[in-house]
């Protein structure tokens, strides 16, 4: 009994390994590279010979990529936290109230999951330039809201249906007028799911490159992403690698941070949403 | 403190479907009301219309005289109390009972000396700073009693608040809400599917079936003097059996044998609307066994013999399922009461009579017996409306009144 | 999905039974019809119309950004698309009706663009499910390590489509790379067919997670006493997974597939880093964004860009209408 417990435990234990290195190898190689020095660089080891923070140093030297670090942050902060609140209202509305557009709504939102995003390109591309948008960071947080909102409110209304329905009655009745229920009852109940859906937003605007390449042409508004893939090496050094590496796992380290403190809300929140940004 | 009067209200949702039909209802100023009925039948409606929580489509509600129609909850002051106690999980107890307080804008003095009030009484003191995961079904539902009791509303709703309590607990919570209203005295209505939660704890109680009223009345008037058919089911555990009965000339044909009628049913049969066919309806303790009955008692009812399927001694008595031949009675009301059983579809060959016969019966299973039932305590009931013919001045009069 | 977050409403519903069960009972007896029209005029009451104007007014940021935001502008590139409109020669700027459509679907670089994508689709998507499900179930049932197995699982999720690409493409990239030598002696990435290949590899690293995920809580649906009571009544593990859990699962394997069709379709970003669309790997994203921005031609951009809003439009349909896929979220009109 007790050899077949290991035995069963041995291969889940070896599946999971499968399963970890699949999805950690490109992100360990990326990393391998970054701190490769240029010497070594084209050697094709996956464990560096000799290991620097030269790229690192040369990264955070250029205004490049500080400069698409800080768009980066800004825009996708500033999106997320429009794209959540306005998303948390109308989730509430519905998930708890009644009233006519609803369903509209909610299928509008659902069009908007499905959209091919690349043909909001050309005609964004050209209004934008005529309203003076183009290469600005209102410029991308406005398509970032909008692409979100369908994920913030698919995730806030799951979670806020899940919050028992009872309680806003019992509020209600307890002398709370709507809004109190909402403040007082509601919010707290919902704000983990808020917190998730923040996070999952979040996600969504830190990964987008679509409209990031189309809609910015210089460092105004660039951000990583893109700022990645015009390192030309010109400046400082030949070859970009080393800097793209670097700046790549710059740009993955508040994701994996996410990814380790909040799997499990990650995880919940994809899946009572189930949907994609 | 006030009284609640329902004058004709009626619930009618978009979709044309209505809940609640024109209910008229006073309920006096500390009276203690039940709404009962199998589910679907309007009660929660009912409530939720007397809270606010649902909009009233026509008629007018009034809560100590003023029409509250339009008003919201939070206008009305009145407390409810919910099946899943609708606790705030993010406050702890304390926090839970004195909401209602700082929403109403009181000084923080004044909250805590009615929340540690109302923890006294329902003994809550020593878990107030606990939060709701942390305390017991029976502990929660008191609670959701004391946020309700805490601010001293005009009136106490209460949506089958002991539902969710293991059976134990919930013989013992019907006591507490009991003593709870009357020391209060504050106007309630409590709705509940359990007819013997309906029994043991109003004052007076409503029955409901498709969203009208079907009779209102102390307990024991609704279990003597039920006015129809649904009633006389619904209310009763175990619940009142019913017989077709053939009429024929002054008697009427049962598998029970002949049973002999008064003056008064047969001029009700007859009228020229009268039904040829009538439902009887026996309550099983108004059986004996025959031997243990005296010559005067044996007079005033009939003795039959049967087999016996199953004896389930309770104790204090024996309840005892007889096979009798022939069809069973059909209406629609009795059918809506087998759904609401969930037994619609599986009742079995035949009929089957439950009998409350005494202790000291030597009855076993599978002998054939001879058992008495009382003719006084007997009602007939028209199988076309389920009207209670046996009634008269709202009392029943068994089968033999002239 | 959505069937599965109604489930989670423990307490509340108990009571959405209830009312709906009132609504039952109240059908046995509707009420004549000039009785029902007496009550229409009926002025809503305060409480109802303070919840609808709250509503309205709750769902008006949301509503009006996302409709400024992709209505008007699918609108614009509808007619957009019906111009001659290149910005190198903005003064030839002409209404040249369907021209433009006539151009690009008479053109072989978009009909290869498109045979590309749509194999890249079929392909990634089918991949996916099997090993979407593998990794599902692996993450559903794991004895040993479940936290570690999801966080890790979420990393390809969460990363950066670009970081994850310029891996695989330092990866396959000769003398730099650790698995450039592993099938031949040339650059896989210069190649048609290897080129593809790794694209879609790329593609189905970076999102199986995610189709994982969303089986996962299919999984979560099928009852444990299910799969018991299957095992006594003698169904090997194989007829387990196939005649009860896929049955149960089939509206969440629908969704995921619907989902992730659609997203594979608008595959962009590792083809830009990985080939940036040379030897003919690229996507409709791809050449509709090369007509765009690095061509400027804003009519055949936006002729492009409406041709695939309809082919993904199309495909959304056969979901639907062919497969009766449940839109997440279609039962959200019901409300409570």
């Amino acid at each position: 009994m007790a050899d077949t417990t290991t035995r069963v435990k041995l291969q889940w234990g070896v599946l999971n390994t499968v399963v970890v290195v699949f999805a950690l190898i490109p992100v360990l190689w990326i990393m391998s590279l970054s701190f490769k020095t240029p010497a070594t660089l084209t050697d094709g080891k996956f464990i560096p010979r000799e290991w620097t923070l030269e790229n690192y140093r040369n990264i955070f030297d250029t205004d490049q990529f500080v400069r698409a670090l800080v768009n980066s942050i800004g825009i996708a902060l500033i999106a997320t936290v429009i794209a959540v609140v306005l998303g948390t209202m109308a989730a509430y509305a519905i998930a708890r109230l009644d009233f006519p557009g609803k369903r509209l709504l909610v299928g509008v939102a659902l069009l908007i999951a499905m959209f091919p995003q690349v043909s909001l390109v050309s005609p964004l591309f050209e209004i934008e330039r005529q309203l003076g948008l183009f290469d600005t960071w209102p410029g991308l947080i406005l398509p970032y809201i909008t692409f979100a909102l369908p994920l913030a409110i698919y995730t806030l209304s799951a979670f806020f249906k899940q919050v028992p329905w009872d309680l806003e009655k019992a509020a209600k009745m307890d002398g709370a007028t709507q809004g109190q229920a909402f403040r007082r009852v509601i919010a707290p109940l919902a704000a983990p799911g808020v917190f998730t859906t923040a996070i999952l937003v979040f996600i969504f605007c830190w990964n987008d490159f679509l409209f990031a390449i189309s809609l910015t042409s210089t460092e105004r508004s660039r951000t990583v992403p893109v700022a990645l893939s015009f390192f030309t090496g010109e400046s400082q050094f030949e070859d970009p690698t080393g800097a793209i590496c670097a700046a790549a796992v710059v740009i993955t380290v508040p994701i994996i941070l996410f990814v380790l403190f909040f799997q499990r809300r990650i995880v919940s929140g994809l899946t009572s949403g189930a949907v994609k940004g | 403190m006030a009284d609640i009067v329902l004058d004709k209200v009626s619930k009618k949702f978009p979709d044309g479907t209505i809940a609640v039909r024109d209910v008229d209802l006073e309920i006096a100023d500390g009276e203690f009301v039940i709404l009962v009925g199998p589910s679907g039948c309007g009660k929660s409606t009912t409530l939720n219309m007397i809270a606010g929580l649902e909009d009233i489509s026509s008629g007018e509600l009034r809560i100590g005289g003023e029409r509250v129609n339009d008003k919201a909850p939070r206008d009305r002051d009145i407390a409810m109390v919910f099946q899943s106690y609708a606790l705030y999980p993010n406050m702890t107890v304390r926090e839970n009972m004195a909401f209602p307080l700082q929403l109403a804008k009181l000084d923080k003095k004044t909250i805590n000396q009615k929340v540690e009030e109302a923890a006294k009484v329902l003994e809550l003191t020593p878990l107030l700073d606990r939060r709701p995961a942390n305390l017991s079904g029976g502990q929660r539902q008191r609670v959701a009693m004391g946020r309700a009791i805490v601010r001293k509303p005009k009136a106490f709703l209460m949506d089958e608040p002991l539902s969710n309590l293991d059976a134990k607990l919930r013989v013992q919570m019907r006591t507490v809400v009991s003593r709870l209203q009357k020391r209060l005295g504050t106007t309630t209505v409590y709705v509940t599917h359990d007819q013997t939660e309906a029994m043991t704890l109003g004052d007076r109680v409503v029955i409901m079936r498709g969203g009208a009223v079907q009779q209102v009345g102390p307990p024991q008037e609704l279990y003597d003097n039920p006015h129809n058919l649904f009633v006389a089911g619904f209310i009763g555990s175990p619940s009142m059996n019913f017989l077709p009965a053939a009429i024929e000339e002054s008697r009427l044909r049962t598998a029970l044998g002949d049973v002999p009628i008064g003056d008064r049913i047969r001029r009700e049969l007859s009228r020229a609307d009268a039904p040829r066919e009538l439902i009887l309806g026996i309550r099983p303790e108004h059986f004996e066994d025959a031997e243990l009955i005296d010559e005067e008692t044996r007079r005033r009812g009939i003795v039959f013999e049967a087999p016996v399927d199953i004896v389930e001694s309770m104790g204090s008595d024996k309840y005892v399922y007889l096979t009798v031949e022939g069809e069973r009675a059909t209406a629609a009301e009795l059918e809506e009461l087998a759904a609401d059983a969930g037994a619609a579809d599986f009742t079995g060959v035949g009929s089957h009579l439950v009998t409350r016969l005494s202790a000291e019966s030597t009855v076993t299973e599978g002998q054939n017996r001879r058992v008495w039932f009382n003719l006084e305590k007997i009602h007939l009931f028209n199988p076309a409306d389920g009207r209670n013919l046996t009634l008269r001045e709202g009392r029943a009069a068994g089968a033999l009144a002239d | 999905m959505s069937e599965r977050s109604e489930r989670t409403i423990e307490p509340g519903a108990d009571v959405a039974a209830d009312g709906t069960d009132t609504r039952t009972g109240g059908r046995q007896a509707v009420v004549p019809a000039q009785r029902a029209n007496r009550r229409k005029r009926a002025p809503l009451s305060e409480n109802k119309r303070a919840e609808r104007k709250l509503g309205w007014l709750l769902c008006a940021p949301a509503a009006l950004v996302m409709v400024a935001v992709t209505g008007y502008p699918i609108l614009y590139s509808l007619w957009l698309s019906l111009q001659r409109f290149d910005l190198r020669f903005p003064a030839e700027r002409e209404f040249v009706g369907l021209d433009n459509y006539v151009t690009v679907l008479t053109n072989d670089f978009w009909w290869t663009a498109f045979g590309v994508t749509m194999l890249i689709t079929v392909v990634t998507v089918a991949v996916e499910l099997v090993l979407g499900m593998g990794l599902a179930l692996v993450m559903h049932r794991t004895l040993v390590g479940r936290g570690i197995v999801r966080t890790a699982a979420l990393i390809p999720y969460g990363i950066v489509t670009v970081v994850a690409a310029f891996s695989w493409r330092y990866a396959w990239t000769p003398g730099t790379g650790y698995l450039a030598n592993l099938f031949s002696d040339g650059a896989p990435l210069t190649e048609r067919a290897s080129a593809l290949a790794i694209i879609m590899l790329a593609e189905i690293w970076k999102t199986t997670p995610f189709m994982a995920l969303l089986l996962m809580a299919g999984l979560a649906l099928v009852p444990e006493d299910l799969l018991k009571a299957a095992s006594t009544d003698g169904a090997t593990a194989w007829q387990r997974f196939t005649k009860v859990m896929l049955p149960v699962m089939k509206p969440a394997i629908l969704v995921a597939l619907l989902f992730r069709t659609l997203d594979a379709f608008r595959v962009f970003d590792n083809i830009y880093v990985l080939t940036s669309g040379a030897n003919e790997t690229s996507s409709v994203s791809m050449i509709a964004y090369n007509n765009l921005i690095r061509g400027l031609n804003l009519g055949i951009g936006s002729t492009m860009s409406v041709l695939i809003f309809i082919a993904v439009a199309i495909i959304a349909f056969i979901f639907v209408k062919l497969f009766g896929t449940a839109a997440p979220g279609s039962d959200d009109g019901e409300g409570r």
